[in-house]
């Protein structure tokens, strides 16, 4: 199987280079980034959520056909307890916003969202009283993904591109920023 | 006792690893989709394309009727004068701008059914996921093409680095 390129890479002629991605910081904190990233990235469990009939395609993308287990992510939890990633697949009405919003904030960092197909990104055809106009009125989006409903094909695309943003990410949680720190210290005491 | 063993543990094991044995004679029906793309269906509608005429000319009128067909209303056009200076399109009008809101969009195709010059046409780049909403607002540099015919191209995906294999569901 050919080897996926990085898309973005962010150029600094200072950076120590691991693999095919290149990163800002010190070596250690670095390297541990990467590793907690390849780590995450590679391991979206996605929450058993489906609200719509674009729940039809999402339960299709795990299936033999496209397999989403390629990519680490066919473990659907049942409990947000312990997912990583919510796909958001179907209209979201007014009622369900607060359930959504619930089940988001028990998910434990770190956590993404992915809006999948047009009614959950920005209601679609439903323009009425009914829908929220948007999933990201309630929960902080990630990546959209259009279509109506998406396409095995698209998910993974969109899966693909959310794994591409973990990958270039930074540290981004208080446990990540401790271990950071304790890296830190412990560079300087080898220095020392 | 090594009987009731053999009959309780290691046929009802031996009989599943069979089932699975048999199957591995089955053709593979998974899509190895990054690095290959499967052909889709004739009809499939994605990405929007404004097409142009041989002659390099906008084949779109701006006379709004995809706009009034879209059962979302997600197409924004905007008609002006063409000139003898400034000619895009055959015809006297021709769209300034051309926005399609390609979240709220659902890819029905009525656009296309209720175009009178076949000017914009539903094609199968579905490699479309975003992560900021304001990237999806299509403007017409981006649905035009930009040569006669590029629409008809096929489509062979972002990841891909090989032309896409035979459908083989």
């Amino acid at each position: 199987m050919p080897k996926r390129v990085e898309t973005v890479v962010l150029h600094d002629s200072a950076t120590p280079v691991f693999g095919d991605t290149q990163k800002g910081g010190s070596v250690v904190v670095t390297s541990l980034e990467t590793l907690l990233n390849q780590a995450r990235a590679n391991s979206l469990w996605p929450l058993t959520f489906g609200l719509a009939c674009c729940a039809i395609e999402m339960m299709s993308t795990v299936a033999a056909r496209f397999d989403l287990a390629r990519f680490g992510s066919e473990a659907f939890r049942a409990t947000p307890r312990q997912a990583d990633v919510m796909i958001i697949a179907g209209r979201l009405s007014k009622k369900m916003a607060p359930v959504l919003r619930q089940i988001y904030d028990q998910m434990p960092e770190p956590k993404w969202v992915i809006s999948m197909g047009a009614c959950a990104s920005s209601g679609g055809v439903y323009n009425n009283y009914a829908i929220v106009q948007g999933a990201d009125q309630v929960v902080p989006v990630d990546i959209y993904v259009p279509g109506c409903p998406p396409s095995p094909d698209a998910l993974i695309y969109g899966v693909l591109k959310l794994q591409e943003k973990i990958k270039r990410g930074k540290a981004h949680t208080l446990k990540d920023l401790r271990m950071v720190e304790i890296n830190a210290r412990h560079q300087e005491e080898v220095e020392a | 006792m090594s009987v009731d063993l053999l009959k309780g543990i290691v046929k009802p094991v031996l009989a599943g690893f069979g089932i699975t044995a048999r199957r591995l004679k089955h053709k593979k029906v998974t899509v190895m989709y990054p690095e290959e793309v499967r052909e889709q269906y004739p009809r499939t509608r994605w990405r929007h394309f404004l097409t142009r005429y041989e002659s390099g000319l906008e084949k779109c009128i701006g006379c709004s009727l995809c706009a009034g067909a879209c059962p979302a209303r997600c197409i924004n056009v905007e008609a002006a004068e063409n000139t003898d200076e400034e000619r895009y399109s055959p015809g006297e009008r021709y769209a300034k701008r051309y926005e399609i809101n390609m979240i709220r969009c659902i890819f029905c195709g009525y656009c296309q059914e209720a175009c009178p010059t076949g000017a914009i046409v539903l094609r199968k780049n579905f490699e479309l996921a975003d992560y900021n909403r304001n990237d999806f607002i299509y403007t017409k540099e981006m649905l035009l093409e930009e040569y006669p015919g590029q629409n008809e191209e096929p489509f062979t995906g972002h990841y891909a680095e090989k032309p896409a294999p035979v459908y083989t569901g």
